[in-house]
Parts: structure tokens; sequence; C-alpha cells
């Protein structure tokens, strides 16, 4: 140890180091550097485009020509535009009815596939087709069932079973629409919700059930006190995402009715395009498309605490 | 890639044109007319958007007319085609972005909206006008930016929606032929409903015929959307009569006619569940065309709707209208390509294997095969001469484009045909809408 020392000769003055170095070695310089691409990437690709909506909301840009600064004015119109609230009463009624049948059918569903069953991973792939399928295909299936002349399903109440004496006007009328898409909504996205759910079962550790069982736990005990508060941390995050997709669903609505009939069906999402782009007003678009932010600000901070509470997630009540 | 000389070009173009005129096929008289000077840059590509066929063969004269060019020219072309309701958001996104298609065959406002970003067609359009006759008076309307004598867009053909009807239906029911006025035509329709062939006029968001019906009904009754001066005027007691008829019109169709798209009273038509429509010529082609609908075909009319006031024809014309945008790298191959294509070599076998689906907007095609070979088409020969147009009578532009595009009319007459609103409540949010697309 010593000889070495001795063998490399000791210079105690050091070169000062640079400016570079200096500032590299500073922490919060450092920590601001290592976030630059990261923040980068989010000020193009997140930032602006959602700043640019906003900021067209509140002019009156039309495809073509640049617009002005015209303050709240698209929201002054929207506030006295029928189109507009039935659009917003239908993306709610759209979003809480799919939601809460997606769920309660998801959730049997993932119960069902979690017990042993033959043939486990066969039926769990075909589970999971109606999500797999492109969204455009499968409306573009529902479109024919729900054809106002050539639906199978009228077919078969009227021809075949002979139950009904005329066709049903699935798309035709404002609520046959309004049913028909949630119903199209609900059979693609139950599978989503099927498989995370039962993700979330396959975690609960079977010695729970086993304890209970011993303890003389009915079934509906096993479920209310093992399974549902264990499943609620996953059921939150599934409820959160799949809230998301369906308030701004678009595809469905627009490859099936377009809005119609006469804009019953709109969703703010497809109003909102219909509005911008084939209507070419993107001002008032965007307006439509930044007022969905509220509502769905509100549904995420509603999985989020609602559902999310330790103390219920873990057997105790609420005080 | 082979080096085509401008001289090259004219010689094999010239070498075509001889080809066809002393061919088979009797030629449309034609005027001396000399071609613009369009070089063809060199090493030139384009791509060319237009809405998709509705009968076969569109699509592929369309593809080989465009193949021939290409053989001529050495430019490649690539040509896709959009459904009819995307059409409109992909012109847009080309327009917005500077970027896409160099060429876009759209509706007949599209070009008024994008006016600023489009080529200057006035030599190209009078050339044309000169050799073949002469543009008819729709044409005219949408091809020169409003009020002034500038080409931005060179329409290609129209579709008009005349009355299709089943002749040994209307005959049960007690007429030879569809009435001119709109009492009858009422009647006959209610009479027809009670043999059980109802009506069947799309009222959904469709282009084409929801359009096609609407805007009927209300010019045909003396209603407009704005004044000459762009002033809204939709708000008066003819479109309420409009509205009133409309409503028990809609008594005699067949249920759904809300939700129709574009495609769905050809197929109720085809299967026999309605006997009359509007439409453009495209269904009596297939029905024809198909053995097992032939007899569906042999029975079919096409005839004028009820007219407007003084005997107008009032009909609303789908126009195909070309547009090249500025931003296109290859303005002249681009220019040169829809010369080429308006062409009689190019032109007249596109017109004649559509069956007059996209009618002529030249006068000298009148003279096509087309009209003389079978009577029952002679109907659509006259398509362009008509004089109302979307966005009646107001100027052609953004304004107009936007109601059509957001369907006010047509919401408007269905609102009130379904009973949602009354024809007041449904005039009165028509003009609301249509206000604040006019308001600057």
């Amino acid at each position: 140890m010593a000889d070495t020392t001795a063998a490399v000769p000791w210079n105690p003055r050091r070169s000062a180091p640079g400016a570079l170095a200096r500032l590299l070695d500073n922490k919060a310089f450092l920590v601001f550097l290592c976030l630059l691409p990261a923040v980068g990437l989010l000020l193009v690709f997140l930032t602006y485009p959602l700043g640019l909506g906003i900021w067209l909301a509140f002019t009156d840009t039309h495809i073509g020509r640049g617009g002005e600064f015209v303050g709240l004015e698209n929201f002054e119109s929207l506030w006295y535009d029928q189109v507009f609230w039935n659009a917003v009463f239908y993306t709610v009624f759209y979003t809480l009815v799919a939601t809460v049948l997606k769920f309660g059918l998801g959730l049997w569903l993932a119960l069902l596939l979690n017990e042993n069953v033959p043939f486990k991973s066969l039926i769990r792939a075909i589970i999971l087709m109606p999500w797999i399928v492109p969204t455009v295909l499968s409306a573009i299936a529902f479109w024919w069932m729900f054809d106002a002349q050539f639906s199978i399903i009228s077919y078969v109440l009227v021809d075949v079973l002979g139950w009904r004496t005329s066709y049903i006007d699935f798309l035709g009328t404002p609520w046959h629409a309004r049913w028909s898409l949630v119903f199209a909504n609900v059979w693609r996205g139950i599978p989503f919700v099927a498989i995370s759910l039962l993700a979330g079962l396959q975690t609960i550790s079977p010695s729970l059930y086993e304890a209970a069982l011993l303890d003389g736990a009915s079934s509906w005990q096993r479920f209310t006190k093992i399974t549902a508060p264990l499943l609620m941390p996953i059921l939150s995050v599934v409820l959160t995402f799949s809230v998301l997709f369906t308030f701004t669903d678009f595809q469905l609505v627009y490859a099936i009715t377009r809005g119609g009939p006469i804009n019953s069906t709109h969703l703010m999402a497809t109003l909102a395009f219909q509005r911008g782009i084939p209507g070419g007003q993107l001002g008032e678009g965007a307006a439509i498309a930044v007022s969905m932010i509220p509502f769905l600000v509100l549904a995420t901070l509603f999985s989020y605490f609602a559902l999310s509470r330790r103390k219920w997630q873990q057997g105790g009540n609420d005080e | 890639m082979n080096r085509i000389t401008r001289r090259g070009t004219l010689a094999l173009g010239a070498g075509a044109m001889a080809a066809t005129t002393f061919g088979a096929r009797a030629a449309v008289p034609v005027k001396d007319a000399t071609a613009p000077r369009q070089p063809i840059e060199n090493g030139a590509t384009l791509r060319v958007l237009r809405p998709t066929k509705f009968v076969d063969a569109d699509e592929t004269i369309f593809r080989e007319n465009t193949a021939k060019f290409t053989a001529q020219t050495g430019v490649q072309v690539r040509v896709d085609f959009a459904g009819w309701e995307d059409l409109r958001p992909q012109t847009a996104v080309a327009a917005n972005t500077g970027a896409g298609p160099d060429v876009v065959v759209g509706w007949a406002d599209d070009p008024h909206i994008y006016a600023d970003k489009l080529l200057d067609l006035t030599e190209l359009a009078g050339y044309l006008g000169q050799k073949y006759g002469g543009w008819l008076a729709l044409p005219q309307r949408f091809g020169k930016k409003w009020g002034t004598e500038q080409w931005i867009s060179l329409p290609m053909g129209g579709t008009g929606a005349p009355c299709v009807y089943r002749i040994s239906w209307a005959k049960e029911a007690g007429y030879d032929s569809i009435p001119t006025d709109h009492e009858g035509f009422l009647k006959l329709c209610q009479n027809m409903k009670r043999n059980g062939h109802p009506a069947g006029f799309a009222l959904g968001n469709a282009v084409g015929d929801g359009n096609a019906y609407c805007n009927w009904l209300l010019w045909s009754h003396g209603g407009m959307v704005v004044d000459e001066a762009g002033k809204v005027a939709i708000n008066s007691p003819q479109t309420i009569a409009a509205l009133r008829y409309a409503k028990e019109l809609y008594q005699t169709f067949i249920p759904g006619t809300l939700s129709w798209g574009d495609v769905n009273n050809n197929r109720a038509y085809a299967a026999g569940e309605i006997g009359v429509t509007q439409n453009g010529v495209s269904m009596y082609f297939s029905l024809k065309n198909d053995p097992r609908t032939a007899a569906i075909a042999e029975d079919t009319g096409m005839m004028r709707m009820p007219t407007g006031p003084a005997g107008k024809m009032a009909e609303n014309v789908l126009l195909l209208n070309a547009m090249v945008f500025r931003h296109s790298r290859y303005p002249n191959a681009a220019k040169e390509y829809l010369r080429f294509m308006m062409e009689q070599e190019q032109y007249d076998p596109w017109l004649i294997g559509c069956g007059g689906y996209w009618s002529h907007p030249l006068a000298a095609y009148a003279e096509s095969e087309v009209w003389k070979s079978d009577p029952k088409l002679a109907v659509y020969r006259d398509t362009n001469t008509v004089e109302f147009w979307s966005g009646y009578k107001g100027p052609i532009g953004v304004a107009s484009g936007s109601v059509a595009a957001d369907y006010v009319v047509v919401q408007m007459f269905a609102a009130a045909s379904s009973g949602q609103s009354t024809p007041e409540e449904a005039v009165r949010e028509a003009e609301r809408r249509t206000r604040r697309y006019y308001r600057s």
C-alpha cells in the first residue's frame, strides 16, 4: 500500500474543474438534464396537442382558414345547442349503462372462469375474441344485424319464430338506436373487464378461502368478505380505464349510426368530429372535445378515491 | 424511368385519338381548341383521391384511363378510393396539413372551402369548354370561384336523383307515370303503401340520398337556405309548407328511413321492399346486370320528381369536383392528368361504362352513345342543367359547404317528419344552426 503511493507522485494541485464539469456536478442541474428527454416527449406529444386543442376551443378556426380568439363564444353557442346537450346526455347515459353492464357481466364471467372448468385456456382465449376483432369490423357486423330491413334478429323473431309481426327498427328510432349501441359496446367491452378481473382473482391466495371454509363461511360470505375486498384495487383501475374508454368511444357509434337518427346517438366525441372535421368548424369541435375534460377528470377522481379506500379494501368500515 | 418528352406524349395522344375517332364508336362533336401548355415535370408522380365507386365500371375504367395516362406520360399515379362520407374529412386533412393527394376529386362545395389552397384551372377549363361545347349550368356554378370568372376546380360529372319507381306497382296504384305535382305524388305514394309497397327516401346522414331527398323537398316548395346575399332565409312559409308535406309523405315510408345511409334504399329497392325512391342510375344498372334482379330492372321507371315553382327541375345533384392542391409538387402533371381524363378518348368510355351515372358537365357529351343506349336513361342526361345548388340561393363557400356537411337541412326534415319536432321548431333549429355557419 505504502509502496504504491510512493511510486505515483502525488500531485495535490489538481486542475480546477471546468465550468461544464461543475455544472454537471450540480445535482439539481443533473436531475433536470436527465429528465429533459422525458419532459420533451411529454411536451411535444402530450402537452402541445392538448394545449392546441384547448386553444382552438377559444377561437373560431375553420378548416382551411385560421381563426381569431373569440373567448367563450363557442361554449356560449353550445350552451343553447340542443344537439350538444343531447350528446352530453347520451354520452353520460352510454357510459353509465354500458359500464354497469360490462362490470356486472364481466365480473360474473371472471368468477365462472376462475372455477375449474375443462378446456380452461381455450375458453379464455375464445372469450377474448370480441376484444381482438377490430372495432370497425365488429361495428359493421352489428350494423347489418341492426339493419331495418335485413336484420337477422328481426328475421329470426318474425320469420322463423313468428313472435313479432313487424321488423324491429333498431337504428331508426332514438331509444332503440341508443340501446342497440350500448349493447354493441357491452359486447365489445366484456372481455377486457372479465380478463382483467380474472387476473385479479388469481392473485387471491387459496389459503384465505380454505381458512374461511374451515370457519364455516358460506359462498356469499366468501365473496363479500374475501373476493370483493381483495379485488377492489384492480377493480378500481379497470373501472377507470373502462369508463375512460367508453366515455371517449367513437368508432362504434360513427360506424353504426353516425350519430343518427336525428343526432340522438351522437356522443361528445362523434359530435366533436362531425362539427370539427366534416362540418369544418374546428373551433367548435375543439370546444366540444374540451367539454369532455371535466367529465373525464370527475370520473377518474371518483374511481380513484371512492374505490381505492384502503380501509374498505381491508374489510374495515368507513368512518 | 423512361424519358418521355412532351412531343412524344403528344404523338402518343394523337395516335390514341385517331384510333378511337375512326373506331366503331361515334365520337362526340368537338370544336378546335388549343390545349394549355403544361409541360410535365421530370420524375413526376401523382396521388389522386376520389370517392368510391357505386358502379363497377366507375372504378375499372377510371383505373384504365389512369393506366393509359401513365403509359403515355410515364407519370406514376396512385388512385385511392375513399368512402363517400370519409372523403370530406380526408380532403380536409389534405388541405390542412398540405400533404397527401395532389388531386382530390371531391364533392361540389369542397373546392370552395379550400379555394385559397388550390391551383387556378381557368385556362384548362376554358380549353375544355371551348372544345366540348361549353360547360353546363351547374358545373359553371361550382367550377368558378363565387362571383368571379376564375375556375378553381373541374367538375367531372354529377349524379342526379330523379324518382325511381316500380312501373307495375304505380299502375296498380292508378298511375301510369310520376305526377308532376306534389299532391299527386303524395297520392301515388299513399296508394302504393296501401297496396303493401311503401316508399323509401333516406332521412339519415347520407351524403347522396339524404341531401337529394331533402333538398328536393325544400327547393320544389320554393324554399331556400339563404338568399342571394347569403342572408339566412330558411325560416319561410315555403319551408314550413315543405316540412308539413314531408311529414305526410313520411307516413307512406317503410320503417327505418331515419337511419338510412346511402346504400339502404338500393338494398331495400332491390329486395322489393319499397316501390318508390330517389337514386342515381347506379341502382338501375346493378339490377339490370344481375340476372336475379333483371326482372325488377325491367319493371323500373325513372322520371323527374315533382318540379319546383315555374316547372323547374328541382333535383339535387351530387357533383364530382376535381381540384389540384397548391401543395402538389407536380402541378403541371396534375393538370395534365385532369385534362387527359376529361378528353373524349377517356371521358366517353367512362361515361358510357358508368351508364351515365356521373352525368357529363360538358354540353357536347349529350351526344354520347350512353344516352341513346337505353331510353330509360334519358332522364339522367340533363342532370347538370339544374339551376338549384347546395346552399341555394346564396354563394357557394365555406358556409354552404358546412351547412351541407353538417346535414342541417336533412336533419330539419328528419326531425319534422318523425314528429320529434313540430315544423316550426325544426325550422327554428335549422335557422339557428345555419346562422352560426353564415355568421361572418
